[in-house]
C-alpha cells in the first residue's frame, strides 16, 4: 500500500510515464547467472571459513569446561592469560625457529634441485619422480617410518655407524630434535616446491642465456641476474605457501617429539592442540587459534607488500 | 537502502547459522522411542567385543525399551583426549570406559551420574562383594561414579630362555631363594642384554615419556608421584631421588634397560623382561619361548603392587542415563563379571580366587594369578592420578626429560620438576 502511494505521488506531478521497463533486463540476468555460480563457493565460505572465525572469537571469550558442561563468558580473561603465559616464550621461539628453518632448507634445496634436474640429462625424469614421490605419500606413515630412522638404534644412525660415526640420539637432543623435524618436513614437501620451480625455470626464454653468455656472463651471473628474478613471482608463491604451512606443522611434532624434549619443539599448533584438547582449556586454545591467524595473516600481508620490491616481471 | 536489507538477510541467515550449530553442539536429543546405547572402549580385540555383545544381546532380550548397544572403540593412545573431544562436540557415549589417571577430573567434575542406588537396587547383584579397596578412586561425597571395571596389577614377565643362556638364576629361583629383589632383577637384566645383545628389562608404554608407568619401579623406595592429598609435590623426595639414582644407573651404566629412543618388544623376543599388566599375556605366542610372570622385585622399602585401573561410567547428560546404569548394573552383575574375568580382573572378592581366575585364564598358574593378580590388587597402589592430570602428565614428561641423559644431574632434574608442577598441584 505504501509502496504503490509513494510511487503514484511524484510520478502524477511529472510527465506521462513511458512504457514499463521489463524487470529482467540482460545485465540483471547475467548478475543473477553470475552470483548463482558463485553461490555454493560463497555458501561454504560461510559456513566452513567465516562461521568458524567468528565462533572461534566467540569461543576465545569463554571458559568451556567439557566435563563439567559449563560455558562462561569470562570477557578478554584468556587474552590476559595469553599475557602472562610463562610457556608462551618458549612456544613461540620454537615456531618461529621451525618456520625459519623450513623455510630456508624447504625453498634453497628445492631450488637446487629444480635447477639441477633442469638439465637434459639421462636420468633426469627419474630424479624428479623419485624426489616428487613423498608430496603424494600419507604425511603421518612417512612421518612414522622417519621415526624408526630417526631413534637413537635406528637406521639413520647404523649408517652412520658404517662409516665409524657414532650418531646422536637425534629425537632425545634439545638441538638435534628440532633439525629432525624440520629434516622431515623438508623431505616431505621439498618436490612440491621443486615442480613449481621447475616449471618456473623452464618459462624463462632460452635466448636471454644465449645473449648472456655471448657477454661473457659467468653461469652464477646467469643464474642471479636472469633467473633468480625471472621466476621470482614462484619464489613468492612458494615462500607464501611454505610459510603458512610451517605455521601449522602438527602431525611431525605429535608423532615425533610430542613437543619434547623439554618443550623445545612445542610449536604453536601443538601447543594449542595440548591445551584445548589434552588440557580441557577449549576457551585458551581458541585464543591460541586467534594469536596463530594474526601470524599468519601479518607475514602473508608482509611477504605480499615485499612483492613489490623483489618481484619481477609481474603485470 | 537495497544493499541495507541485502546485509541484514546475510546477517540474519548467518545468525540462524550459528543458532543451529549452537544447538548441535548440545549433545542431548529428545528422547523418543527405544533407546540406542553407545559405550567408548579403549579395546578393539575380536574377543574382548565378541564377549560384550553377547552380554548386550543377552541384555535386550529382557529390554525392549533399548534397541541397540553399541560398543565403539577408540584408539588406546589418545583414548581419554578422544572421549572428551567427542564430548566437547556433542556427540557424548552413553557409556565410557575411564582410566585411572582421568579418573578425578571425571568424578569430580560432575560429568558421570552416581551409580549406587542403580547397583544397589539391581536384582541379585551383590555390591557389597566389591572390594572397598578397589571403589576409592571412583568414588566422591560417598557416591560411587564409575564401576572399577578392571583392576590390574603389574607384574614381570620373564623371557626365561634368555636368562638362563646368561646363566643367571632366573626370577622363580630368586624368589625361592628371597632374593628377588630390585637390586638382583637389574643385574640378571643386564647380563641377560649384554649376553643376548637385545635389550635387559623394559618398563613397558614407559617409553621415557609414560612417566607414571614408573610408580611400578620407585613405589618400591617409598617413593610417591605427589602427597595423599595431592598438594604437595613427591619428586624431589629422598626415596623419589634414590628411586631414580637407581633407575638412571641401571639405564645408562649397567644397561638393564634400553636407552632413551630404542624400542624392544617383549612379546616379539626383544627384551629379557618387562613389567606390563597380565592383560598382556594374550600377546604372548604358543612355542615363542620359555616365560614365566612374577610380581614386582622388592624394592629397599619391601615388597609391594601397584595396579592400573579403567572404570565404566554412565554420562550424566546422556538422554539414556537410566537405561544406560541399568544396563551397566547387568553388564557387570555376578554372572557377566564372571565371564570379563577372562580379560578383565573383577573388583568382586568372591571372584578373586585363583580358581576361578584360572578357569578364564589358561595360560597362567594358579600360583602366578595369586601372587600378582590377588595380591596385587589385595595389596596394591593405584598409579599416581590427579585433578588436571593431562596438564600435570605433561609438566612432569617435559620436567624429566633432562634426566633421560647420561650425565644428569638426579636431584637437580627431580627439583626442576616439583618447581613446574607445584604450582598445578597447589591449584
Amino acid at each position: 500500500m505504501t509502496q504503490t502511494d509513494t510511487r503514484v505521488g511524484p510520478a502524477a506531478a511529472g510527465p506521462a510515464p513511458g512504457p514499463a521497463r521489463p524487470f529482467w533486463t540482460t545485465r540483471r540476468r547475467d548478475h543473477l547467472a553470475g552470483y548463482l555460480f558463485i553461490a555454493p563457493q560463497l555458501l561454504g565460505s560461510a559456513v566452513f571459513v567465516i562461521l568458524p572465525l567468528i565462533l572461534v572469537v566467540w569461543y576465545s571469550l569463554h571458559e568451556w569446561n567439557v566435563l563439567a558442561g559449563t560455558f562462561e563468558f569470562v570477557g578478554t580473561d584468556n587474552y590476559q592469560a595469553l599475557v602472562d603465559d610463562p610457556n608462551l616464550g618458549a612456544v613461540l621461539r620454537a615456531t618461529g625457529l621451525f618456520s625459519v628453518g623450513l623455510v630456508v632448507f624447504n625453498l634453497g634445496l628445492a631450488l637446487l634441485l629444480a635447477v639441477l634436474l633442469n638439465q637434459r640429462l639421462r636420468g633426469t625424469i627419474l630424479f624428479r619422480t623419485l624426489f616428487f614421490s613423498p608430496v603424494v605419500v600419507s604425511l603421518v606413515a612417512w612421518t612414522i617410518v622417519w621415526g624408526f630412522l630417526l631413534q637413537d638404534n635406528g637406521g639413520l644412525n647404523s649408517l652412520l655407524d658404517t662409516v665409524g660415526i657414532d650418531g646422536p640420539n637425534w629425537l632425545r637432543g634439545e638441538g638435534t630434535a628440532m633439525v629432525s623435524v624440520i629434516v622431515v618436513q623438508v623431505f616431505k614437501n621439498v618436490g612440491l616446491n621443486m615442480v613449481l620451480f621447475l616449471a618456473a625455470l623452464q618459462g624463462v626464454p632460452a635466448e636471454l642465456y644465449e645473449a648472456a653468455q655471448v657477454d661473457g656472463a659467468s653461469r652464477m651471473r646467469q643464474f642471479w641476474r636472469i633467473t633468480v628474478p625471472l621466476i621470482s613471482p614462484t619464489i613468492l608463491l612458494t615462500s607464501i605457501i611454505t610459510v603458512v604451512g610451517s605455521l601449522q606443522v602438527f602431525a611431525q611434532i605429535a608423532v615425533l617429539t610430542q613437543g619434547g624434549p623439554g618443550a623445545s619443539t612445542t610449536v604453536l599448533v601443538y601447543y594449542l592442540y595440548q591445551q584445548a584438547f589434552q588440557f580441557h582449556h577449549f576457551g585458551y586454545g581458541a585464543t591460541l587459534s586467534i594469536v596463530l591467524f594474526a601470524i599468519v595473516l601479518a607475514l602473508t600481508v608482509l611477504q605480499w607488500q615485499m612483492r613489490k620490491r623483489w618481484v619481477f616481471h609481474e603485470s | 537502502m537495497r544493499a541495507g536489507k541485502a546485509l541484514r538477510g546475510v546477517a540474519v541467515a548467518l545468525a540462524g547459522a550459528l543458532a543451529l550449530t549452537a544447538c548441535g553442539g548440545g549433545g542431548e536429543s529428545a528422547d523418543s522411542g527405544p533407546a540406542k546405547l553407545r559405550m567408548t572402549v579403549w579395546s578393539a580385540n575380536e574377543a574382548h567385543l565378541k564377549l560384550f555383545n553377547e552380554i548386550a544381546d543377552e541384555y535386550r532380550k529382557s529390554h525392549p525399551d533399548v534397541a541397540e548397544i553399541k560398543f565403539d572403540p577408540l584408539p588406546f593412545d589418545n583414548y581419554t583426549t578422544t572421549l572428551t573431544t567427542q564430548i566437547a562436540g556433542g556427540n557424548a557415549p552413553d557409556l565410557a570406559w575411564v582410566f585411572e589417571n582421568s579418573a578425578p577430573d571425571f568424578v569430580a567434575s560432575g560429568a558421570l551420574a552416581p551409580l549406587d542406588d542403580t547397583l544397589k537396587k539391581a536384582e541379585g547383584y551383590q555390591y557389597e562383594d566389591l572390594s572397598p579397596a578397589t571403589l576409592k578412586l571412583w568414588q566422591n561425597d560417598g557416591k560411587l561414579f564409575a564401576y572399577p571395571f578392571s583392576t590390574s596389577p603389574f607384574g614381570v614377565f620373564v623371557n626365561t630362555d634368555m636368562i638362563k643362556k646368561a646363566g643367571q638364576k632366573t626370577p622363580a629361583e630368586l624368589i625361592a631363594a628371597g632374593q628377588w629383589t630390585w637390586d638382583n632383577a637389574l643385574t640378571t637384566a643386564a647380563a641377560a642384554a649384554a649376553k643376548s645383545g637385545k635389550a635387559g628389562l623394559v618398563i613397558r608404554d614407559f617409553d621415557y615419556k609414560g612417566w607414571d608407568n614408573l610408580s611400578t619401579f620407585w613405589t618400591g623406595w617409598g617413593a610417591r608421584a605427589w602427597s595423599e592429598d595431592g598438594k604437595t609435590c613427591g619428586f624431589n623426595s629422598p626415596e623419589m631421588v634414590d628411586a631414580m639414582t637407581a633407575l638412571h644407573k641401571a639405564t645408562f651404566t649397567q644397561k638393564a634397560l634400553p636407552g632413551p629412543g630404542t624400542t624392544a618388544d617383549f612379546f616379539a623376543g626383544d627384551s629379557a623382561m618387562t613389567v606390563t599388566q597380565i592383560s598382556r599375556a594374550s600377546l604372548l605366542k604358543d612355542g615363542g619361548f620359555g616365560w614365566d610372570l612374577v610380581p614386582l622385585p622388592a624394592g629397599p622399602k619391601g615388597n609391594y603392587a601397584v595396579v592400573g585401573q579403567a572404570g565404566i561410567g554412565v554420562m550424566k547428560k546422556s538422554p539414556h542415563a537410566k537405561q544406560a546404569a541399568d544396563f551397566l548394573a547387568f553388564f557387570t552383575n555376578p554372572t557377566n563379571s564372571a565371564k570379563l574375568a577372562q580379560f578383565f580382573p573383577p573388583p568382586r572378592q568372591s571372584q578373586l580366587t585363583a580358581e576361578t581366575l584360572a578357569k578364564t585364564n589358561p595360560k597362567l598358574k594358579p600360583e602366578q594369578l595369586q601372587k600378582v593378580v590377588i595380591d596385587g590388587i589385595t595389596n596394591g597402589v593405584v598409579k599416581p592420578s590427579h585433578a588436571g592430570q593431562a596438564e600435570l602428565s605433561q609438566q612432569v614428561r617435559a620436567g624429566l626429560d633432562p634426566l633421560w641423559q647420561p650425565n644428569a644431574d638426579v636431584k637437580a632434574v627431580l627439583d626442576g620438576v616439583c618447581t613446574k608442577i607445584q604450582p598445578l598441584l597447589a591449584k
